[in-house]
């Protein structure tokens, strides 16, 4: 049980048979996962309070005809929440990764860098001094809460010879986000109708978002996408020890800034626009490595894949348990991955971090 | 619960120490004995602020007086009824934080392994948030709720992480598992309530001693009473179990025996706080990495923990009380309260270059 970052052993890149079974398995669960998103997608489109056909489907996003109600509502409604499940899915999926890889904590995820509690802080002062009170408005008050909690984090933990070590991250993060929570919670219980507003957006959900949301979001994504997926190098080298990595010639403090921007990008856009969703970052990662091992080469990109399985499955679901009314992503996302999560860990022998 | 010969501390490592190592031992535990003196007075100092300042705003020699049995009969009630059950409460539920959220953290080696994280603590919002917003209870019927929620959650995730023995890994994320589900019942109800509802529940969530009253205070008394020496008892094994399954073992201990053992403690520790209380946030998390940066130990330093859970849950209740013109729950202050002095913590022992 080596749980804390000091003494994990750095063993496991060992070359062994037992090592390279899931490596064989990367391709087969990347492209299993490939096609059960591809599956969520046309399901995402056609399923929801009003049932519309397959071809109705195709034909709204070939030849788009707005005076037919249901391509109406396959291109205004549906159509925006499965691109935004599936960018915010892949999104908290990376940035779960790199934040357990960086902290070599399994019991980090994004919000360990302070980018929630920063969010609500910034979204309830939007909501009670700046009456913000659209969702396409909570966009910009969300990210900059969320970036400015992290680079709060990331300097508190940084200052100093050794730098932001794992332990001093994880520490500054939480404390950061418990110190914003307690502003968050004490307007909320001055000011009814702000917490009336807040307590909606505090469910992550993907409904009542258009393409403009995720069009706001998507450079940040891209840019934070792509600098974690070229991370996955670097990780490996951190998760032996900092001492080890500087050996194999890593520049670890370069690594940890990067890594640290990457995730502010990714989970910083994503709950700005849909909200706090808490349990993809965290497990999705430890679903990815139980599948294919413990190279972060691989993980990154299995755990961009599955998260939107998740995300998507769980927005599908929440659309029909609850008819004609819906339940929010984010709920259903923990009522259906929390079992199957607990399954997972119970069966493999676990890899440690 | 621990085969475990006493020579891990004192005679035998003490004898067998070079002089150098000796001075060294020694001047660590007077760091330590000095650290909890230190927080010992200071916590006298909190409750004598807390005790005298209010409404009816109490002089130091009339608030003595009235401890002594020498009160007015206005006196009497206000501080002996009112206020002093608020602060022992505080006292109490602060230190049942802070043993139980340390002891996570040292035998889970994990910084964030405290109970909030690990599910316990969401167990108890499940249970207190359901009876308040479904069933419609108030105050005893609602810790009774939490209560059963802590510890249905505890069980829950200590049965299903269970395998053929505990692996400290599987806990935790079974815990994880287990809160996130227990974190979308609260926020599910909270969606669907009557606004005011909800935010009556919140109140309850955030953690106040506004309910705090002299029956609570004494089932909450007894239950200390038997778990505390019971759980620094336990410390030494903590201290063992710390190094790892396999060193543990090596030295004689009943790893798996043990390790029930103090989580079991543990987990009741803080849901008997939360019952009375409710799910106060960070102090749990704050005190023992406090504790362990004023006392420069490496070992688990379970009572400067739970001197310092409790100083900054009477704090914050001061703060919460008074500082603003409107009064806040203390588990919106404990963190305002506990976040800074850490940060700073982490601050100075950076430059120090000790870090960690």
């Amino acid at each position: 049980m080596a749980l804390t970052a000091e003494r994990s052993a750095p063993t496991r890149r060992t070359p062994s048979p037992a090592g390279r079974a899931p490596a064989r398995r990367t391709t087969p669960v990347l492209l299993l996962a490939g096609l059960a998103l591809l599956l969520l997608v046309l399901a995402s489109l056609a399923i929801g309070a009003r049932s519309i056909g397959f071809d109705t489907v195709l034909d709204a996003l070939t030849a788009y005809d707005p005076t037919s109600a249901d391509q109406l509502v396959v291109v205004t409604s549906r159509l925006p929440r499965t691109v935004l499940g599936l960018l915010v899915g892949a999104a908290l999926g990376l940035a779960g990764c790199v934040m357990q890889g960086v902290t070599r904590n399994p019991l980090a995820d994004p919000g360990v860098l302070g980018v929630n509690g920063g969010a609500a802080l910034a979204i309830v002062l939007g909501i009670s001094v700046f009456g913000v009170s659209s969702v396409s408005g909570y966009v910009w008050f969300a990210f900059l809460g969320a970036a400015g909690a992290s680079v709060l984090v990331y300097s508190v933990a940084a200052l100093g010879r050794e730098g932001a070590t794992p332990v001093k991250l994880a520490l500054a993060g939480a404390a950061v986000t418990a110190f914003f929570g307690a502003f968050t919670t004490a307007l909320l219980l001055s000011d009814q109708s702000t917490f009336d507003q807040f307590r909606f957006w505090q469910v992550g959900s993907l409904n009542g978002r258009d393409l403009g949301v995720a069009a706001r979001v998507l450079p940040f994504l891209l840019v934070g996408g792509v600098l974690a997926l070229v991370l996955g190098r670097s990780l490996n080298s951190l998760a032996m020890g900092d001492d080890v990595a500087r050996g194999l010639g890593a520049r670890v403090g370069l690594v940890r800034l990067g890594s640290a921007l990457a995730v502010v990008l990714l989970s910083g856009a994503a709950t700005a626009a849909v909200g706090p969703v808490g349990f993809v970052g965290l497990t999705i990662p430890h679903v990815a490595r139980t599948l294919v091992g413990n190279d972060y080469r691989r993980i990154l990109p299995a755990s961009m894949l599955l998260a939107p399985v998740l995300l998507l499955a769980a927005d599908v679901v929440g659309r029909v348990v609850a008819r004609p009314g819906e339940v929010q992503v984010a709920i259903v996302t923990a009522v259906l991955g929390a079992p199957v999560f607990v399954a997972l860990v119970r069966r493999h022998r676990l890899a440690g971090l | 619960m621990t085969t475990f010969a006493p020579a891990a501390r004192g005679t035998l490592a003490a004898r067998v120490g070079t002089p150098s190592v000796r001075r060294v031992r020694r001047h660590a535990r007077t760091r330590t004995a000095t650290v909890c003196v230190g927080l010992v007075v200071a916590l006298a100092v909190a409750s004598g602020v807390a005790l005298s300042l209010g409404d009816y705003p109490l002089p130091l020699a009339e608030l003595l007086a009235t401890l002594t049995g020498q009160g007015t009969t206005a006196s009497n009630f206000i501080v002996l009824g009112l206020r002093l059950p608020r602060v022992l409460t505080g006292i109490l539920v602060g230190a049942c934080f802070g043993l139980s959220g340390t002891t996570f953290q040292c035998l889970l080696r994990n910084p964030l392994a405290s109970p909030d994280i690990i599910g316990i603590s969401y167990g108890a919002s499940a249970g207190g948030v359901l009876a308040i917003l479904l069933l419609g209870w108030s105050g005893l019927l609602v810790s009774g709720a939490a209560l059963g929620g802590a510890l249905l959650a505890a069980t829950l995730i200590y049965a299903v992480a269970y395998r053929g023995g505990l692996s400290g890994y599987r806990f935790v994320l079974v815990g994880v598992g287990v809160s996130a589900l227990m974190v979308a019942v609260v926020n599910y109800l909270m969606t669907r309530a009557e606004v005011f509802e909800a935010q009556a529940a919140l109140v309850w969530l955030t953690g106040s001693l506004n309910g705090a009253s002299a029956g609570q205070l004494r089932t909450l008394a007894l239950a200390c009473l038997v778990l505390v020496p019971l759980l620094l008892l336990a410390g030494r094994t903590l201290l063992v179990l710390q190094l790892g399954d396999d060193v543990a073992a090596s030295v004689g201990l009943r790893v798996e025996a043990a390790r029930l053992a103090v989580i079991a403690l543990a987990v009741v520790l803080a849901a008997v706080a939360t019952a009375a209380a409710g799910p106060v946030g960070f102090v749990a998390f704050v005190a023992g990495p406090v504790a362990k940066r004023l006392t420069g130990g490496s070992g688990p330093s379970l009572v400067p923990a739970a001197l310092v859970g409790a100083l900054v849950v009477v704090v914050s209740d001061v703060a919460g009380q008074h500082l603003l013109p409107f009064q806040l729950p203390v588990g919106v202050v404990t963190a305002a309260v506990g976040a800074p002095y850490l940060l700073y913590l982490l601050i100075r022992s950076n430059r120090a270059g000790v870090g960690g």
